[in-house]
């Protein structure tokens, strides 16, 4: 392999790597606060990029207001998904393992209402609909390395995700009643935070991160159909675990590990490349058996 | 009073046309959902054509009604299998049309050998889906002849001496077609190497940035739509310049859509192109599809439409309704005018020969090349 070659690679992997972490983040956020692994997470990511395509070619928006009209949407469809389908079962006080199970129901539900009301068919978004401007199509050249202008925007848009997150969760009430109800919900309740609304609010921020990584995805792969995000929200799940579900700089870590380990399994055993998915899951078992709480998670204490 | 008497009468009427009329079932097992659903629903739209210009058979002097029943097989290999079941066992049908893809046939194919149903593919081209099977037909060709016509069109039209072949190893036609590509390049004396992906994939950078270090003079992509689209514009994008080409599985308006300006260029072969004169029947198709739809007649549905046109020309020349015998008069089928091409069954066999259609992506159309008729 030539060092130009690996050079390649390596920015192939960045490239998918960052958009990985992108969407690791919301993952890991509303589990970090909520302890609930939410499957349908992957499906909203979807909704997201339908909602900025029907922005631009039904309702002839720009697409800069296409997408925030589709963060906005998704993040109040995060809101709603909260509301009928988890916060039931919180009154109920159903055991955790309900919450996992309605996950599962949501994503199906989104999965069908997408196939109805969108159809089958993939749709495209590619810069000719004006769903995005052209020039964020382009290609830099470096000697011999090539990496799309994207790959830019999406590793900005994942420190700048980031960064908003630390800000908010460190230094905003909401953020601060949000670690409160990490630590414990029924002690939260009882100082006075309003855990439902809190709730609420880190399922929206986590619907909103799911658009943004939506979009960005839909621009680097344009195609949309109903299944899109089952795969890279199984990807964002993996690298979530990995870096310890939870913490948020370790689903960037995560991310970033499992698109770089993608990308080189292919680039040096080619031979592999059909089995492209399983490095994922053997990535997830090893860091499963290894370091059950990922590598940056926290052993926590459970208590029996 | 009165309106109870009403009541009884409309119940007795709509008793009659219920179940005073005799009906048909054909089937359909189509990917209408899923990755690959224009496939399935390109197909969809051939038979509900097909039905509606021919909507009976006519038995012993009778005209009976064929009712076409569809299934969505999600464009997966264990769903096809569960779809022609429940069209055989729940909806009663006496031939199933489909699925549209290879893997998905063989799955559904091997249950209608074993329930005597006849099965007849659109475009399922792996020669494993008919090959020993007496239940089970096509109106396309195989890929061991479109695996040849490929080879030939790289080497003489496209001037390939050594080709990147990008593998979904997810699929039999894709591993098939690629197989006999190989085979038949090799004799002109071409080389190749190979590059793996599974359906699904979205990023192909990997054995793209692999493949163009070896500096290939075209790239094959025997594989569907939406990748060839991504692959397209991903090979684009890490500079790749030369020629690349596919099978039939390019043939969708998603291939142009999802890879807009990337597939420029992009040659495969195909079925079926409404400016190829293949057969009488190809001009009225054409028309009748155009005012049905409003958009122009693509390959799926027209080959979907000779497997309707097919079945009811069998039943109509068995004169039953037994799929037994359906079968034999379909293996008997001779000279039938398909629109896409002539339709002759060899004997003991459910491949028709065929000419294959060259189609091109110019300036987002899918524009005519040429015809290439089997040398056999």
């Amino acid at each position: 392999m030539t060092i130009q070659m690996f050079f390649q690679h390596l920015a192939n992997a960045i490239s998918l790597g960052s958009i990985y972490a992108l969407i690791a983040i919301g993952y890991t956020m509303v589990y970090g606060i909520l302890n609930l692994i939410n499957f349908a997470h992957g499906d909203i990511f979807t909704f997201s990029m339908y909602f900025a395509f029907y922005a631009v070619t039904l309702f002839l928006f720009p697409w800069w207001a296409a997408f925030i009209f589709a963060i906005v949407l998704t993040t109040l469809l995060g809101a709603t998904i909260e509301r009928v389908a988890y916060r039931p079962l919180r009154k109920a006080n159903a055991p955790k393992i309900s919450g996992l199970i309605t996950a599962i129901g949501v994503s199906f539900f989104l999965q069908n209402f997408a196939i109805v009301v969108f159809g089958g068919r993939a749709k495209s978004f590619n810069p000719q609909l004006g769903v995005y401007p052209t020039q964020f199509a382009q290609v830099l050249k470096f000697r011999d390395v090539r990496i799309p202008l994207l790959t830019f925007i999406i590793i900005g848009a994942s420190i700048l995700a980031l960064l908003v997150l630390v800000w908010i969760v460190y230094r905003t009430k909401a953020g601060m009643a949000m670690r409160a109800v990490s630590k414990d919900v029924t002690a939260a309740k009882l100082m006075g935070i309003n855990t439902d609304r809190t709730i609420s609010q880190t399922f929206m921020l986590g619907s909103a991160l799911a658009a943004v990584g939506g979009i960005l995805w839909a621009m680097k792969y344009p195609q949309i159909y109903p299944y899109t995000g089952m795969i890279p929200g199984l990807k964002a799940f993996i690298a979530a675990v990995v870096g310890g579900i939870g913490s948020i700089p370790g689903a960037m870590l995560g991310g970033f590990i499992l698109g770089v380990a993608e990308i080189m399994i292919v680039a040096f055993l080619p031979a592999l490349a059909g089995y492209r998915d399983a490095i994922a899951y053997i990535i997830l078992i090893v860091i499963l058996l290894v370091k059950p709480n990922g590598l940056l998670g926290v052993e926590i204490g459970e208590k029996v | 009073m009165k309106k109870t008497f009403v009541f009884v009468f409309l119940v007795v009427i709509m008793t009659f046309t219920l179940f005073g009329q005799e009906v048909i079932k054909i089937g359909m097992n189509f990917e209408l959902t899923g990755p690959v659903s224009g496939y399935g629903q390109m197909s969809r739209d051939g038979v509900m054509l097909a039905n509606k210009l021919k909507p009976t058979v006519n038995i012993g002097g009778k005209e009976i009604k064929v009712e076409v029943v569809a299934v969505d097989n999600k464009s997966d290999k264990a769903e096809a299998a569960n779809a022609i079941r429940r069209l055989i066992d729940h909806e009663k049908v006496v031939a199933v049309i489909g699925p549209a893809t290879s893997s998905a046939a063989l799955a559904a194919a091997s249950i209608a050998e074993e329930r005597q149903i006849p099965m007849v593919v659109n475009t399922a081209t792996n020669p494993l889906v008919a090959q020993n099977k007496k239940y089970v037909f096509r109106t396309c060709f195989e890929d061991t002849l479109q695996g040849a016509l490929l080879a030939t069109f790289a080497w003489e039209e496209l001037g390939a001496k050594n080709v990147a072949i990008m593998i979904d190893v997810a699929q039999d036609y894709v591993v098939g077609l690629a197989n006999y590509f190989e085979k038949a390049f090799e004799q002109f004396g071409g080389t190749y190497f190979t590059e793996f992906y599974t359906t699904g994939d979205q990023d192909f950078t990997a054995q793209l940035t692999d493949a163009l270090s070896k500096n290939p003079d075209a790239i094959f992509m025997p594989g569907y739509y939406a990748e060839i689209a991504l692959i397209c514009k991903q090979a684009r994008d890490l500079g790749f310049t030369g020629p690349m080409f596919a099978g039939d599985g390019a043939d969708a308006p998603e291939l142009i859509q999802i890879g807009g300006e990337y597939v420029e260029g992009v040659s495969y072969t195909t079925y079926f192109h409404e400016d190829a004169d293949l057969s009488p029947a190809t001009k009225p198709f054409v028309e009748a599809y155009q005012k049905e739809y409003n958009r122009r007649a693509d390959a799926f549905g027209a080959l979907a439409y000779d497997a309707y046109m097919v079945i009811v020309n069998a039943i109509e020349s068995a004169q039953s309704t037994d799929p037994v015998k359906i079968r034999d008069a379909l293996a008997k089928t001779k000279n039938f005018p398909g629109v896409a091409g002539t339709i002759t069954y060899p004997e003991g066999s459910g491949n028709p020969i065929k000419p294959a259609v060259i189609n091109m992506v110019e300036n987002g159309q899918f524009v005519f090349r040429t015809v290439i008729k089997p040398s056999m």
